[in-house]
């Protein structure tokens, strides 16, 4: 259950230029959280910005409470939320959404990140205990590259990609995942593993070909969706995803339904 | 004015230069009366949450007590379901947001089957929101509703998001009073005529559907927008036009009620903008005897709550007894 919560900052500090990590101590969310979820930030206090700002749990520390989002600095929200200074109060409210599916079945597992979408995916890698972890995470270039560290400490093999090929492979993350499925060719085996199932969070574009991939593949595949929203807590509707239904489709909702689906779910081009 | 508000229910302030003490209690101090009664329906309290913002209610019971609320105006509804349209359906402006959600809900007989038995539980009044196309679907709605046990029907002839446009119905003198007239001949339960802002004068348009048989008025629904993303040269919202709505409204909304409460007999509920106490009193002063509050719900889902404390500490600070001391109290300079 989400609760309203004040929680004290620890530090916000610019990753690369851009690009800034934030950290709060919060029992509640530290100890609920699960991979997937987001957290929904007031960036300022008067009426300059009125809609929260939602933000995926990129990282959490059980034992000393704290909880870490990342973020891009995009527009006036973001830009507030910059400004934050450890000891400020952050006005929030989470855990929200739902989670990605875990399962003792699933022995070996990959996820797919673009750029921010890549944070999400940092506290699956940390909290799944299973045997195999594969990472693929894609950056404009070189200077955006973040947390890559922190992705080589909680995976077994890490593949970068940069569009500009100034770090990793050269070309989309997704290129790059297409070549070593495919590339091994029977079933999805990568050094003689097989995933069980893909996450993926990025651009709409990027995750419709890693599902695409995985359907190819026969491998389960997740995807994380945005959209604008309202209230965060699936009450107004404003954050509609269109979801595939008994051979017709609907809406669904992202901040309450997601923001997780299956691949197979979602209709990409809606 | 200038405040602080003490720990344990105590408040400490200054009024008017004078410091005051009062004791708050947990949610009714003393013996200030809170209750309104609109269309011979009582509401323990002048503060509803408004149709569109707060669901079937569900997600805000995961934050609040329900129970608290003066009522709930849901989700409007139609005839059959309604997927509602493309997004992206919401986008932010200054003070304000803009929304074109489109009605999407699950329909009347949905409502009835699968969300009115817990709204039911909840110890609140509850106000069904109805939209057509036709004069005939609204008089179908307000007759299925009147079956039911919701407490009174609010019109919709204001929603400006569906193509199919209640909102023809709601902007012209003849409009209203055709549908209210009908509607009124199939509706059992008080009946509420919400209001658009988006007309040259709302006085008449409140005055026809007062004759026509309207229980009671409630104003305003958004007012019509567009806000344009410049780097990519189109609306951001899909539907390309939105309604508005949040504090950016506030001024026109209470003007708006002021004026409605002048030409009318009938309970005025007044909205637009409310985010506090405050805010609400100015509806009052302005002569609603209830208010409802919307896009706040989004930022506070415990917003309708605040809202209420902040009236009573107002009613306690000037020793008023009754919301009805404040309604239509405003005195003009
Ligand atoms: C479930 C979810 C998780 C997210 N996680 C992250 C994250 O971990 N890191 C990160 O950097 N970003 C994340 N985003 C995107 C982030 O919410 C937006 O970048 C942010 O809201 C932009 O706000 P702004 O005021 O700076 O930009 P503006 O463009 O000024 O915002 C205007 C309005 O549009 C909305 N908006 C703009 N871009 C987006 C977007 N991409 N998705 C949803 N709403 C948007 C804003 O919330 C605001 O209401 C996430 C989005 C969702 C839906
Ligand atoms: C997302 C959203 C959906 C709404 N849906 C409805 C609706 O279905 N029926 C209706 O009568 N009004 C609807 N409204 C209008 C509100 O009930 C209210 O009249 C308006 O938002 C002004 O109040 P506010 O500024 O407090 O939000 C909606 C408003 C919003 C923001
Ligand atoms: S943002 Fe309100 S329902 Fe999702």
């Amino acid at each position: 259950m989400p609760l309203v919560l004040k929680e004290e900052i620890i530090f916000n500090k610019e990753l690369v230029p851009g690009i800034f990590e934030l950290a709060f101590i919060s029992e509640y969310v530290s100890q609920r959280a699960k991979p997937g979820q987001f957290v929904n930030i007031k960036c300022c206090d008067g009426l300059d910005t009125i809609l929260r700002r939602p933000l995926s749990i990129c990282s959490v520390n059980r034992k000393n409470n704290t909880v870490i989002v990342a973020y891009r600095e995009t527009g006036k929200g973001t830009r507030y939320l910059a400004r934050k200074k450890a000891g400020d109060k952050l006005d929030l409210i989470g855990p929200l959404g739902n989670w990605f599916h875990v399962s003792d079945e699933y022995k070996s597992i990959a996820v797919v990140g673009g750029g921010i979408g890549v944070f999400p995916l940092l506290f699956l890698l940390q909290q799944n205990p299973c045997a195999f972890k594969g990472a693929y995470i894609g950056f404009e270039s070189n200077t955006c590259i973040v947390m890559e560290k922190e992705f080589l400490h909680c995976s077994d093999k890490i593949m970068l990609a940069t569009n500009d090929g100034s770090k990793g492979f050269k070309g989309f993350v997704t290129d790059l995942l297409a070549l070593n499925l495919l590339q091994e060719g029977s079933k999805g085996k990568i050094n003689g593993e097989k995933y069980d199932i893909i996450y993926a969070c990025g651009p709409m574009p990027m995750m419709k070909k890693v599902f695409e991939l995985a359907s190819k593949m026969g491998i389960k595949c997740q995807v994380s969706l945005e959209q604008r929203m309202g209230c965060g807590i699936g009450a107004c509707l404003a954050c509609a995803c269109k979801v595939k239904h008994d051979g017709d489709w609907h809406y669904k909702r992202v901040c309450k339904d997601g923001p997780v689906f299956w691949g197979e779910e979602v209709d990409f081009d809606g | 004015m200038a405040s602080s508000p003490g720990s344990n229910g105590k408040y400490n302030g200054k009024v008017n230069g004078k410091i005051v003490s009062l004791n708050l209690g947990s949610t009714n101090p003393g013996n200030i009366n809170l209750e309104v009664e609109i269309a011979g329906i009582k509401f323990k309290n002048p503060v509803i949450a408004a149709s569109g913002t707060y669901g079937f209610g569900r997600e805000f019971a995961e934050f609040i007590d329900l129970g608290r609320l003066g009522g709930i105006a849901v989700k409007g509804l139609t005839l059959k379901p309604r997927k509602g349209n493309r997004p992206p359906r919401i986008a932010e402006t200054p003070a304000g947001i803009l929304n074109s959600i489109g009605l999407q809900n699950p329909g009347v007989e949905g409502f009835i089957n699968d969300e009115l038995p817990f709204l039911r539980k909840c110890n609140t009044a509850i106000i069904a929101n109805i939209a057509g196309s036709t004069v005939e679907e609204y008089c179908e709605l307000a007759e299925i509703l009147s079956g039911t046990d919701v407490d009174a029907i609010e019109l919709n002839v204001s929603c400006p998001n569906v193509k199919e446009g209640c909102l023809a119905f709601g902007n012209t003198v003849k409009g209203i009073s055709g549908i209210t007239r009908e509607v009124r001949r199939y509706c059992k339960k008080p009946l509420i005529v919400k209001l658009t802002p988006n007309v040259t004068d709302i006085s008449e348009i409140a005055r026809a559907a007062e004759i026509n048989g309207a229980d009671a008025i409630s104003l305003i629904n958004t007012i019509t927008g567009m806000a344009i993303d410049v780097h990519k040269k189109k609306p951001i919202l899909a539907n390309n036009f939105g309604g508005l709505s949040g504090p950016a409204v506030k001024p026109i909304a209470v003007k708006m009620t002021y004026d409605v409460a002048q030409t009318v007999k009938i309970p005025v509920i007044g909205m637009g903008g409310i985010s506090s106490g405050e805010d609400a009193i100015e509806f009052i002063l302005a002569g609603a005897c209830a208010v409802m509050v919307g896009t706040w719900n989004f930022v506070y889902p415990d917003a309708c709550v605040k809202v209420l404390e902040g009236i009573i500490k107002y009613l306690g600070i000037y020793n008023h007894k009754s919301v009805y001391d404040l309604v239509g109290k405003l005195e003009l300079n």
